[in-house]
């Protein structure tokens, strides 16, 4: 589980997030969404600790983080781009993660098995094509079986039939009770494994609560236009906060402005 | 530190060595310096005055390389440093680990294509003192060079700045400074500057290494104009003492800032 209160992060004069209060819940699938620029990498490096907060803190299985990083391994992690040591294989780089965490146990190698990767684990990641490498990417994610599953990206350049496998391994997660946080422009692929959404825009919190009550209040039948509609609900308040919008927003649309 | 935080720094800097071992770049920096030496004491009139044209080299080339190497190091490797980093790896050991899994390979590299062909021509027990100080002057300013190299890259956050920064300093420490510094002696030549131009030469590493060179080789046709004084005021021990004192400062003192810059940074 992890918690995050009053959340800001500027980068110089800029806030990339502002006040941002956000629960991400043990066996569930929370979709972080938001459009490019929205604070959702930001987010998951604040709670992974790459990223310092301006403000506010983050609690992981209610403890506030540490800097020397040792709540991360309960963390396993996907970033987004996957870009190894050329020379180094997969298999060399997981063990060199297992030799930094202290791993003694038994690794989660189901996925390993799901994506038919153990040929080229042995390779070096340059002889390998960029979708071979998301492939162990991911499975390095899920190797430690950690109580906390962070995917950024996580089917960007993967074929359908990994895509499945990894859907297949992070719905096996919420099953086991773990927490699992998702960012992807795949929206037709998070509709299908995701519990709760979490909708970003210009670094603020405009939607945090289930997929069926965005669907309900909404009235649509997907997530797309779903969070189609909080974009435009979105714009919409923000031109009005900085002074931009001559037109009031319309009461049809208005309600999806700020959905809490 | 933490027994786990060393550990931890220690593991690190084995992976380094041993990626860093397969990169072909290493390798093509160990063969250029060889072949270069090996031209030196081939055609250049034997070993003792091989020596000095070496030194000048070293005292030019290895800081360019360390630069160009850690920077591009840190840039290139920003996205796996990201990765180590969402793993329980704490900031300080993983810092450690990488400049002195980058330092000592490039040291290596350099003592190996210096020395190879020196032993191979005999130098090692002819010219022993001359071969060590070139030997020790480059491996000090190979550390010098990558502490220089991490402040550099971590504060550029674009790779193509950083690059140029690094071009920029080498080029300030290597060849500008000393011309600028004649200028100031020639302009208030009337005044005793002999101070002012010790505390000159203690501010720039690559003229720290060349006095440390010239006292053992007994060479001062190589030096810059602030060597030469540094030369007259602390010959012998004293001054060997001091100038690697000073180029000890040159590697712990930006190391402890790129550490500290690499403690603070957003990824």
């Amino acid at each position: 589980m992890i918690r995050v209160r009053g959340l800001t992060k500027r980068f110089g004069a800029r806030a990339v997030l502002e006040e941002v209060d956000v629960h991400f819940r043990s066996g569930a699938v929370t979709a972080l969404l938001g459009p490019n620029g929205a604070g959702k990498t930001t987010l998951l490096k604040c709670v992974l600790g790459l990223v310092r907060p301006s403000e506010g803190d983050v609690l992981v299985e209610g403890e506030p983080i540490d800097p020397d990083g040792s709540y991360r391994h309960g963390i396993g992690y996907m970033p987004q781009l996957p870009n190894f040591p050329p020379h180094m294989t997969g298999l060399e780089l997981a063990r060199m993660l297992d030799d930094l965490r202290d791993f003694r146990g038994r690794p989660d190698e189901e996925l390993i098995e799901a994506l038919d990767l153990r040929a080229e684990l042995g390779e070096p990641f340059r002889t390998l094509s960029g979708g071979t490498r998301q492939k162990v990417n991911a499975a390095l994610a899920f190797r430690y079986r950690a109580p906390i599953l962070i995917l950024d990206e996580p089917t960007a350049g993967l074929d359908p039939v990994a895509s499945l496998a990894l859907k297949a391994g992070v719905r096996a997660c919420r099953t086991e009770g773990r927490t699992v946080v998702v960012t992807s422009h795949n929206l037709g692929d998070l509709q299908t494994i995701a519990d709760h959404v979490v909708f970003l825009h210009e670094g603020r919190v405009r939607y945090d609560g289930s997929l069926g009550d965005l669907l309900a209040t909404t009235r649509r039948s997907t997530l797309q236009e779903a969070i189609a509609d909080l974009m435009r609900g979105s714009d919409a308040t923000s031109r009005r906060e900085t002074g931009r919008d001559t037109n009031e927003a319309d009461p049809e649309r208005r309600h999806l402005e700020v959905v809490r | 530190m933490s027994d786990r935080s060393v550990s931890t720094g220690v593991k690190i800097l084995g992976y380094q060595v041993r990626d860093l071992a397969r990169s072909r770049a290493l390798g093509g920096y160990a063969l250029a310096l060889a072949l270069a030496t090996w031209g030196l004491v081939h055609f250049g009139g034997g070993t003792a005055r091989a020596l000095p044209s070496l030194a000048t080299l070293v005292v030019l080339v290895v800081p360019l390389v360390s630069l160009l190497v850690t920077t591009s190091f840190v840039h290139h490797g920003g996205d796996f440093i990201e990765l180590l980093l969402s793993h329980p790896v704490g900031r300080r050991p993983l810092f450690l680990g990488m400049y002195l899994g980058l330092a000592l390979p490039l040291g290596a590299a350099f003592l190996a294509g210096v020395l190879i062909p020196l032993g191979a021509s005999g130098a090692l027990s002819t010219h022993a003192n001359g071969v060590a100080t070139v030997a020790l002057a480059g491996a000090l300013l190979t550390a010098v060079f990558t502490s220089l190299g991490f402040v550099i890259a971590l504060r550029a956050t674009d790779p193509a700045r950083a690059m140029g920064a690094a071009l920029l300093v080498w080029l300030a420490a290597a060849v500008l400074y000393d011309g600028a510094v004649l200028l100031a002696a020639y302009r208030w030549a009337a005044y005793p500057l002999e101070t002012p131009m010790l505390v000159l030469m203690a501010l720039n590493p690559v003229d720290v290494a060349r006095v440390l060179v010239v006292m053992a080789l007994d060479a001062s046709a190589m030096m810059g104009y602030t060597g030469a004084i540094f030369q007259d005021f602390f010959g012998g021990a004293v001054g060997r003492a001091l100038a690697i004192a000073c180029l000890c400062a040159w590697t712990i003192v930006p190391a402890w800032v790129a550490m500290r810059d690499f403690q603070r940074k957003d990824f």
